[in-house]
C-alpha cells in the first residue's frame, strides 16, 4: 500500500463536475488530484443506455475554459460522445487525475482530511465532492413485494429492448429515463406499461427554437439556489420529459400512448397478482399541463418585451394530455421486467453519517458543507437551476474555487500566527 | 426570497403558521407522527354513531374543542331508517373538505382571494358489488369526479394550479387514490 501522499485538494470524481473544479484549481494555481473509481466520465461510458442523447443541444456544454467546437451546435450528444468530450477538456487542462481508484473513507480532523483509497491515502487541507447526481438509481422499497419471477433494471443496468425478454415490461417512472425507455420499448413491438407520477411537460421546439435556448435566454437555468421559495422542492424536482433526437421530436405521455404504450397511475402496490396503480393521474397531467402552460406564457412574455416575435415562429401550443382512462390494476403474471425509472439518489457510504441528513443527503450550503474544508459539487440546483447540467457546473465550480481557494489563505494565515 | 403577500388577501387561514409547523416539523420527525382515532357504536339496524375527541401528535396527547359526533345509516328505499349520510357519503364529505381546506390554504399561500368556493363531489356506485350480485363488481366507487366552481382574484389556470396543488397534498384524496393496508380486529 503507498504511503500517504499529501496535496491541497483532493476532487472525488472526474466527470464533468470534477474536470470544471480541477480547470477552476489550475487556473487558481493550486495543487490537487481528481480521483475517479473508473475511467473520465465513467458514467457517460459505461451507466447509459444505447440511444441515450443529452437532453440539452450540443453548444449548451460550456465548461470553464471549454466550449462545444463541432459542426452541430444544434444536435445532442450520445453518451459516447459526451464521454469523448469530456476526455478532451480533461487532456486539454491537463487534469491531475488518477483512474481506477475507489475512495472508502474520509476522516476530517484539525483543518486537515484524510481520503482514504484502494490505492492508499491521500491527505488534503480540502476535499470537493463531485461523485455526480446520477449514479445511484432509486428504487422504492415496494420492488421487494414484486412475485420473484419479475427481473428489475434499472436506468444505468438497461442498454437496449433486445437486453429484454418478448413478456410485458412495466416502467415506472415517466420522467426523461422511463418516458425514453417506455417509448423505445414500445416502439419494438414490447407490451409496455408505464407508472406516472408527478412529471415535467415541455416541447422539444416552441416556436422555432430549442426549448433550452429559449429557457437559457429567460435566465430559467441561472435561478439561483438563495433566490427560490422552495429549494427542497426545485432540488426534487422531476427531469424534464424530453428527448434528444436528430429530428427534435416531443416525448410526452400522447405520444408514448400513441406508440401503443398503456398509461398508468404512480406504481402504489401489490395486491395478489395485480400491480396497482394510483388513482392521481388525472391530476398528475393536469399539473404538468398547467406548470408547461406557464413556462410558454413566459416565453412568450420574454419574446414580446424583446421584439422577437417577428422572428419567432408563431405560437402553437401542445395540446393538453389526453384523457384516456388510466389503468388502476395490471396482472403482474404477464410482466416479466420492471423498470426502475424513479430517479438517483447519491450515497455516500465513505463520508461520516453526521455530514448527512436523515435521508441520506449531503447537508450543504450551496456545495459548502458545515465541516470548513469539504465541499460538493454538480448536485441538483446546488447553487442554480442547472447545477446538475453539463453547461451548468462550470458557474458553480467558479464559485466554489474562490471560496476554496479563499479559505485556504485563511487557513494558512491562521495556522502561521 | 418568500415572495411577501399581499396583506388584503384573507381566506381565514393562517399561512404563518403553518409554515412554521412545517419548518419546525421537517427537523423533527418524530413529532410529525400523528395518530388520528375515531370511536363508533352501533344504535340500531344499520345505524351507528361514529364520535372523535382525541388524538396523538407533536409527541403527545391532543384533543379536538369539544366532541364530535356524526350518525351514519342507509337510506329508506335499503329498508333503513336513514338516520344520517351512508358510510360512503361520508367518505365523500371527507374528500369535498379535504380538497377545499387545501383551496383556501393554498390560496392563501399563493396571495389569492377567494370569495366562494363550492364543490360536488359524485361517486358512482355499483350496488351489485356490496349487495353480492356480481363478483367482477368492487363495492367501492368505481370513480369519482369532484366539480369545484371558484370565484376568486385569479385568473383560471392560477384557480386551476391551486385545485391541483390541494389534490397532491389532500389526507382523503390519498387514501382514496392509493391502496392502505387495513387491520382489524375483534378484542
Amino acid at each position: 500500500m503507498n504511503p500517504t501522499r499529501t496535496t491541497d485538494v483532493v476532487v472525488i470524481g472526474g466527470g464533468q463536475a470534477g474536470l470544471a473544479m480541477s480547470q477552476c484549481l489550475t487556473s487558481r494555481s493550486i495543487d490537487h488530484v481528481v480521483l475517479e473509481r473508473g475511467d473520465t466520465a465513467n458514467s457517460w461510458r459505461t451507466e447509459r443506455w444505447d440511444s441515450l442523447r443529452l437532453l440539452t443541444p450540443n453548444w449548451l456544454a460550456r465548461l470553464p475554459g471549454w466550449s462545444y467546437q463541432g459542426d452541430d451546435p444544434d444536435g445532442y450528444m450520445s453518451a459516447v460522445e459526451v464521454a469523448t468530450y469530456l476526455d478532451a477538456y480533461r487532456i486539454s487542462i491537463g487534469t491531475p487525475i488518477r483512474t481506477g481508484v475507489e475512495v472508502t473513507r474520509i476522516t476530517s480532523s484539525g483543518g486537515r482530511h484524510v481520503v482514504e483509497t484502494d490505492d492508499g491515502p491521500w491527505s488534503a487541507r480540502a476535499v470537493v465532492v463531485a461523485t455526480g447526481a446520477c449514479s445511484n438509481p432509486h428504487v422504492p422499497s415496494i420492488a421487494a413485494d414484486m412475485p420473484d419471477h419479475i427481473e428489475h433494471v434499472t436506468p444505468i443496468g438497461y442498454r437496449n429492448p433486445s437486453q429484454l425478454g418478448e413478456g410485458g415490461v412495466l416502467v415506472v417512472g415517466a420522467s426523461a429515463s422511463g418516458l425514453q425507455i417506455a417509448d423505445e420499448l414500445g416502439r419494438s413491438g414490447l407490451d409496455v406499461t408505464l407508472a406516472v407520477g408527478d412529471h415535467v411537460r415541455l416541447p422539444r421546439m416552441y416556436r422555432g427554437m430549442d426549448i433550452h435556448w429559449w429557457m437559457d435566454a429567460v435566465g430559467q437555468l441561472d435561478e439561483r439556489y438563495d433566490e427560490v421559495d422552495d429549494l427542497d422542492r426545485a432540488r426534487r424536482l422531476p427531469s424534464l420529459q424530453l428527448i434528444g433526437s436528430p429530428e427534435r421530436r416531443d416525448l410526452d405521455l400522447t405520444t408514448v400512448a400513441a406508440n401503443g404504450v398503456a398509461l398508468a397511475g404512480r406504481l402504489v402496490g401489490r395486491n395478489g397478482q395485480s400491480a396497482q396503480f394510483s388513482g392521481s393521474f388525472a391530476n398528475m397531467c393536469t399539473s404538468a399541463d398547467l406548470k408547461e402552460r406557464r413556462l410558454l406564457d413566459r416565453l412568450d412574455e420574454y419574446a414580446t418585451s424583446h421584439g422577437l416575435d417577428a422572428e419567432l415562429s408563431e405560437a402553437t401550443r401542445p395540446a393538453p394530455t389526453g384523457s384516456v382512462p388510466p389503468l388502476l390494476e395490471a396482472d403482474l403474471r404477464s410482466i416479466d421486467t420492471i423498470v426502475w425509472a424513479t430517479g438517483f439518489r447519491p450515497t455516500y457510504p465513505w463520508l461520516d453519517s453526521q455530514l448527512l441528513d436523515h435521508k441520506g443527503r449531503l447537508v450543504h450550503d450551496g456545495g459548502v458543507l458545515p465541516v470548513p474544508g469539504l465541499y460538493a459539487l454538480g448536485l441538483p440546483f446546488m447553487r442554480r437551476r442547472k447545477s446538475s447540467f453539463l453547461d451548468g457546473v462550470g458557474p458553480d465550480a467558479t464559485e466554489l474555487a474562490d471560496h476554496l481557494v479563499s479559505y485556504l489563505a485563511h487557513s494558512i494565515a491562521r495556522s502561521h500566527t | 426570497m418568500t415572495i411577501t403577500e399581499n396583506n388584503t388577501v384573507d381566506n381565514g387561514v393562517n399561512v404563518e403558521a403553518l409554515l412554521g409547523a412545517r419548518e419546525m416539523l421537517s427537523g423533527a420527525p418524530a413529532a410529525a407522527q400523528f395518530t388520528f382515532s375515531a370511536t363508533n357504536e352501533w344504535v340500531n339496524g344499520t345505524h351507528s354513531r361514529s364520535t372523535v375527541s382525541e388524538f396523538f401528535g407533536l409527541g403527545d396527547d391532543q384533543a379536538h374543542r369539544q366532541p364530535y359526533s356524526v350518525d351514519t345509516d342507509h337510506p329508506g328505499i335499503f329498508a333503513s331508517e336513514d338516520n344520517g349520510p351512508t358510510p360512503p357519503e361520508m367518505v365523500l364529505m371527507g374528500l369535498a373538505g379535504c380538497l377545499t381546506a387545501g383551496v383556501a390554504s393554498v390560496a392563501q399561500n399563493r396571495g389569492i382571494q377567494l370569495r366562494s368556493v363550492k364543490s360536488t363531489v359524485e361517486g358512482a356506485l355499483d350496488v351489485a358489488g356490496i349487495l353480492g350480485i356480481d363478483s367482477d363488481v368492487r363495492n367501492g366507487f368505481g370513480g369519482i369526479r369532484v366539480r369545484f366552481e371558484i370565484d376568486a382574484d385569479a385568473t383560471r389556470d392560477e384557480i386551476q394550479a391551486v385545485v391541483a396543488q390541494s389534490q397532491k397534498r389532500s389526507a382523503v384524496f390519498d387514501v382514496v387514490a392509493n391502496p392502505t393496508a387495513i387491520v382489524v380486529e375483534v378484542v
